[in-house]
């Protein structure tokens, strides 16, 4: 059994995030980008028989898919919201995939969009959370990458520079992506170092900024995907892995779930990490991309920082990756922060990368991370010639 | 005394006895009695083994500071004192666990020995932090 060439995504809605929500709704963002994804997907609103929501931050609620589906006036098979935090966006491709090949839909909905959730913000609401972490400060997801980070410069010598150099590369690449965030000035690695430390030892430019926006991407049956308008872009690999939610109760803090959901991926494609023509990793903070990179195999455990400075991650440099300015330069608004490490995998492979575009990509992998690297959703994304 | 704005734990029928041993000023986590492991945070079933065996046991109160990380800017308000030092304790017994070190930053290190130090924030509350051994 596998999801192998199953299914593939055919569409496409992303709004360019902006900082301040103004009057700006969930369901509002979530209906414009539904709209456009089925557009350009070559589909209609009818067409669409499967649907995955995530909750958005700003806007919790119970039965949200329900609700959600009877705001857009949809008529769906199959409907659920997908809860894995970060990990939500690509941990909805392989349900929607597994869904198709079940013969339960033909083309699903996977439908995220956010609030800038900047404020005060509530404590976490699993009693745990509340109990054992939010009377210490262990609030929020700074404080537990930032010792994340600690620990692996601790093990493994990583560097702050190395560590910078993750959003001087992804700053270069959002430069040619009019949808990002911060797309007007390029960044060194000095300005990273010398902006305000936030959480020993990551600083400002090195942890994403909460922004408004939401993405939409149709994923449909080979039946479907081969009548579509775009260029089909195959699931080919998926994997999904946690054994934590607070960082203080993992098995370890610098060796992450990524390493057995990025093994499963590949082992279904049948691929290895050498393969990829690009990867997209989730990337809440510049620690997160090189814990990834070395849990995912594409280089040993503890060499991520010396292998992100010494890679070109830009999108005509020797390992593309984030091509699309990652979330620290992209923006993160909220759960939808996942989707454009999703959007940009498949439309690189969709030859859509505009000036960004990677020359001869038919393979990426794609990571989403939820919580302090908690739940993990690694996809191998394939466009076959 | 100043008021207290910090969130406060709330203690579950599970809980109630790290909490009150921690107002008597004593660390005490559970054990199993199947697989002998030591359990934090407190639960109702062995995380490990998954018996229904655990009894709570005094610990030394000893440690090793596994990570932390000095908080300059809180993402909650009741937070705005930062900054304050957030570790994650490895007990000599083996569980790790969130808490505080009471110490200047810079004297800080990953795997610097600590032990207990008990904070009486509210009369009725007392946090379980740690300070350099
Ligand atoms: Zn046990």
């Amino acid at each position: 059994m596998s999801l192998k060439g199953k299914a593939a995504a055919i569409g496409i809605g992303e709004l360019k995030p902006v900082k301040e929500p103004g009057n700006l709704t969930p369901l509002g963002l979530m209906g414009r980008v539904a709209a456009e994804a089925i557009a350009d997907a070559g589909l209609e609103k009818k067409d669409i028989d499967g649907f995955l929501v995530g909750v958005p931050f700003a806007d919790p609620g119970m039965i949200y898919p329900a609700s959600a589906a009877e705001v857009l006036g949809l008529n769906v098979r199959m409907l659920n919201q997908v809860d894995i935090g970060g990990a939500s966006p690509a941990g909805m491709i392989w349900r929607a995939a597994a869904a198709i090949d079940a013969g339960m839909c033909n083309a699903v909905l996977c439908l995220v969009a956010d609030l800038n959730a900047r404020g005060d913000q509530k404590p976490p609401v699993i009693s745990v959370q509340r109990e054992f972490e939010a009377p210490y400060g262990n609030v929020g997801a700074n404080c537990g990458y930032a010792m994340i980070a600690h620990r692996h410069m601790y093990e493994y010598g990583t560097t702050a520079r190395q560590m910078a150099k993750v959003a001087v590369d992804q700053r270069a690449n959002a430069l040619k992506n009019p949808l990002a965030t911060f797309n007007d000035k390029a960044l060194t690695i000095d300005d990273v170092l010398n902006s305000r430390m936030i959480v020993d030892p990551l600083h400002l430019y090195e942890i994403v900024s909460p922004v408004t926006g939401g993405a939409a991407i149709i994923v449909a049956s080979p039946d479907v995907a081969k009548r579509s308008k775009n260029t089909p872009v195959w699931l080919i690999g998926a994997g999904e892995y946690a054994n934590h939610s607070t960082i203080t109760y993992a098995p370890s803090l610098t060796e992450s779930p990524v390493k057995p959901a990025a093994e499963a991926a590949f082992k279904m494609a049948g691929l290895q990490p050498k393969d990829m023509h690009l990867v997209c990793p989730y990337d809440c903070y510049t620690i997160t991309v090189i814990v990834t990179l070395e849990d995912a195999g594409f280089c040993k455990k503890g060499q991520g920082g010396p292998f992100v400075a010494e890679h070109d991650l830009t999108y005509a440099g020797d390992f593309p990756c984030n091509t699309h300015g990652g979330q620290l330069s992209f923006g993160q608004p909220g759960l939808a922060g996942g989707m454009s490490h999703v959007t940009e995998g498949i439309r690189q492979l969709m030859g859509r990368g505009g000036e960004r575009q990677v020359k001869n990509a038919s393979l990426a992998y794609v990571n989403g991370n939820g919580g302090i690297m908690s739940e993990q959703a690694s996809l191998i994304l394939e466009r076959r010639s | 005394m100043s008021e207290y704005f910090k969130p406060l734990p709330k203690p579950t029928p599970t809980s109630r006895p790290f909490w009150e041993a921690a107002k008597r000023h004593e660390l005490t986590i559970q054990r199993c009695g199947a697989c002998q492991k030591f359990v934090y945070y407190p639960r109702d079933r062995c995380p490990h083994c998954f018996a229904d065996k655990l009894a709570w046991q005094r610990v030394s109160g000893r440690g090793k500071l596994h990570s932390y990380t000095v908080v300059r800017r809180a993402s909650i308000r009741s937070f705005g004192d930062a900054p304050y030092i957030l570790g994650i304790v490895e007990l000599d017994e083996g569980p790790r666990m969130t808490t505080n070190i009471v110490a200047a930053p810079e004297k800080v290190r990953v795997e610097m020995p600590v032990e207990v130090y008990f904070d009486d924030v509210t009369p009725e509350h007392t946090l379980v932090k740690f300070k350099p051994a």
